[in-house]
C-alpha cells in the first residue's frame, strides 16, 4: 500500500504532488503527507519552501473549512497530525539551513484549564510561519507563565483558555505583568472558543485571534511594528 | 414545598402545553427538569427543549435561544432559561440580560449539580478529571464516543483524553445501570473511575425558585 503510494506520489509534477499534499492533509493521511515531503526534499526543494508551501498552506485550507463548520474537531486533529509529523522531517533541516526567524512566543493553557487541541494548533502555525515556539502545556499559574518569560525572553505571549470558568485568569496573568512592570514588553495575544475581541480588550490583551491564521497574521503585524519602532528609534 | 406521599393513583404527570412560565432548556437537562416537575407537581411550567448536541458548537445556543424567547414573548407571564454558559464566554448572559430574562446559575452543568461553590472548591484536586452525568452516562457512546470521532479514529484517544486521569461520575440519581455505563466508559478511556452522588443540586433550588 505505501509502494503503491510512493510510486504514485513520485509520478506526479511538482505543482500536483503540493496540491497532493494539500488533499492528503486534509484527509489527515499522515503517511502520505510525510512521503510526499520527503521527495519534494529529494526533489531540491528548500526545506522552508516545502513547509509554507505544502504543508502551511495545506493546514490554511484546513482551518478555513473547520471555521466555516464543514470539517470538525477530528477532521482537524488528524490534518495537525499530518502536518506534526511532516514538520518533525523538516525541522531539523530548516535549523541547519538557517530558515528566517520572525521572533519568539511562549503559548500556555491557563489554570484550571487543560483544553489544548486549539492550542496546540495555533503553536504548530506559528512554528511554521518562522516563529520560535516555547510550549508551556496546560493548567498553567501565572508563576509559570513570568518564569518563561524570564527565561526565554519571548517577543509574544499567548494564553489559551476554552472553559467560562477559566478566561477571566488571563486578567490575572496580565495584571501581574503590570505591576511587575513588565506589560509593556510583550504582545499579548488570546484565544480560546468562548473569547471575544471585547473580552480581550477589556482584560488588556492586545489581540483576540479568532483562529490559528489570525494569530499568524496578528503575530506577523505585530512584529513588524516592533521592528519598525526600533528602526525609527 | 410540603413532602407529598404519593399514592400511585395520584401520580402526577406533566404535559406540555400548559404552564404559564416556560422554561426554555438544554435537552440534556429535559429528563431531570420533566422528573422534578412530577416530583413536586409543578403545573405551572411549560418546557421546550434545544438541542443537546449543541454542547459541542455552543456558538449555536444563543442564537436559538433568542428565537425562541422571542416566539414565547405575551404567551407566557415569564420565561426562565436552563443552560450554563456553556461555552458561549458570557454571550448567553448579555442576550438574556437584554432580554430581561433569568437563568439558571453557574458556568456549566456539571457545577450546577455538584453546586457551584462545591464544584469550584473541588477544582484543584479534579483538573484531571473528566465529568459524566446522567445524561452523558447514559448517552457517552453518541456523544462523547462517536461526537468526538473516537469510533472512526481510536488513535486519537491520547490527542483528546492524554491529559485526563479519571473520570468523575456526577450522579443525579441512584441507577446502577447508569453506574456501570460510566465505569465501562472509563474503562474504554482508559481512566480511572469515581463514583459522586449529587442529586439535581442547584437545578433543583434554582427550579423551586421560579415554581408557583
Ligand atoms: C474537544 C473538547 C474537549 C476535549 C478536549 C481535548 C483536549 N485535549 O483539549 C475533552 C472532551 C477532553 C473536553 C473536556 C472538557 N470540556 Co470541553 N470541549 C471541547 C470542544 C467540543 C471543542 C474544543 C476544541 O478543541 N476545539 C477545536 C480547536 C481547534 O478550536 P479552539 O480550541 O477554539 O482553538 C482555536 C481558536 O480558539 C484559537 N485559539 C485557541 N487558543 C488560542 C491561544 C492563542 C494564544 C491564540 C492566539 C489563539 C487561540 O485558535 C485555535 C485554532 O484555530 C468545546 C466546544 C467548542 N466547540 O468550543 C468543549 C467545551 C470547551 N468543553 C467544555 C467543558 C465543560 C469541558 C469539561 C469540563 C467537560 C467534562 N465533562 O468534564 C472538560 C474540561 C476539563 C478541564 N479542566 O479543562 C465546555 C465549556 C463550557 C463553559 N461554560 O465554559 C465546552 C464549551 C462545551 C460545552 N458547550 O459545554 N473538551
Amino acid at each position: 500500500m505505501s509502494d503503491d503510494g510512493e510510486l504514485d506520489l513520485n509520478s506526479l509534477n511538482d505543482e500536483e504532488l503540493v496540491q497532493q499534499v494539500h488533499d492528503d492533509l486534509y484527509d489527515g493521511l499522515k503517511e502520505e503527507v510525510e512521503t510526499a515531503v520527503h521527495i519534494l526534499l529529494g526533489r531540491g526543494w528548500a526545506p522552508y519552501k516545502v513547509l509554507t508551501e505544502a504543508l502551511v498552506e495545506g493546514m490554511r485550507i484546513v482551518g478555513v473549512d473547520f471555521r466555516d463548520g464543514i470539517l470538525f474537531v477530528p477532521e482537524v486533529l488528524l490534518a495537525a497530525n499530518s502536518m506534526k509529523a511532516g514538520m518533525n522531517i523538516l525541522r531539523p533541516l530548516l535549523i541547519a539551513t538557517g530558515a528566517p526567524r520572525q521572533g519568539k512566543m511562549v503559548i500556555g493553557t491557563v489554570k484550571g484549564d487543560i483544553h489544548d487541541i486549539g492550542k496546540n494548533l495555533v503553536g504548530m502555525m506559528m512554528e511554521g510561519a518562522g516563529f520560535e515556539v516555547i510550549d508551556l502545556g496546560i493548567n498553567n499559574p501565572v508563576e509559570k507563565y513570568l518564569e518563561a518569560m524570564e527565561q526565554h525572553k519571548p517577543d509574544i505571549l499567548g494564553m489559551s483558555a476554552l472553559l467560562t470558568t477559566t478566561m477571566p485568569y488571563m486578567k490575572v496573568v496580565i495584571d501581574t505583568m503590570k505591576e511587575k512592570g513588565m506589560r509593556d514588553d510583550y504582545v499579548v495575544l488570546v484565544g480560546g472558543a468562548p473569547l471575544n475581541e471585547e473580552f480581550a480588550k477589556a482584560i488588556g490583551a492586545d489581540a483576540y485571534c479568532r483562529d490559528a491564521a489570525v494569530a499568524v497574521e496578528t503575530a506577523k503585524s505585530f512584529m513588524a511594528r516592533k521592528h519598525n519602532q526600533l528602526a525609527s528609534n | 414545598m410540603t413532602a407529598v406521599d404519593l399514592a400511585p393513583a395520584e401520580e402526577f404527570e406533566f404535559k406540555p402545553g400548559q404552564g404559564k412560565v416556560l422554561l426554555l432548556a438544554c435537552g440534556a437537562l429535559a429528563r431531570e427538569i420533566v422528573d422534578l416537575i412530577e416530583r413536586n407537581r409543578w403545573s405551572g411550567f411549560d418546557l421546550q427543549c434545544l438541542p443537546a448536541k449543541w454542547h459541542n458548537t455552543p456558538e449555536r445556543i444563543v442564537p436559538a435561544l433568542r428565537e425562541k424567547i422571542a416566539a414565547a414573548r405575551g404567551r407566557y407571564d415569564a420565561i426562565f432559561v436552563l443552560y450554563g454558559d456553556c461555552g458561549t464566554g458570557g454571550l448567553l448572559d448579555a442576550m438574556l440580560e437584554a432580554e430581561g430574562i433569568q437563568r439558571l446559575e453557574g458556568p456549566h452543568c456539571y457545577a450546577f449539580f455538584s453546586g457551584n461553590a462545591a464544584f469550584a472548591a473541588h477544582a484543584d484536586e479534579d483538573i484531571t478529571a473528566f465529568f459524566l452525568t446522567d445524561y452523558l452516562a447514559r448517552h457517552f457512546d453518541k456523544l462523547i464516543w462517536e461526537g468526538l470521532g473516537l469510533d472512526r479514529h481510536p488513535e486519537l484517544l491520547a490527542d483528546y483524553f492524554g491529559n485526563y486521569t479519571k473520570i468523575v461520575f456526577l450522579a443525579q440519581t441512584r441507577d446502577p445501570d447508569l453506574a456501570t455505563r460510566a465505569e465501562a466508559a472509563a474503562r474504554r478511556l482508559g481512566l480511572a473511575y469515581e463514583y459522586r452522588f449529587t442529586g439535581y443540586g442547584e437545578l433543583e433550588r434554582d427550579l423551586t425558585a421560579q415554581a408557583v
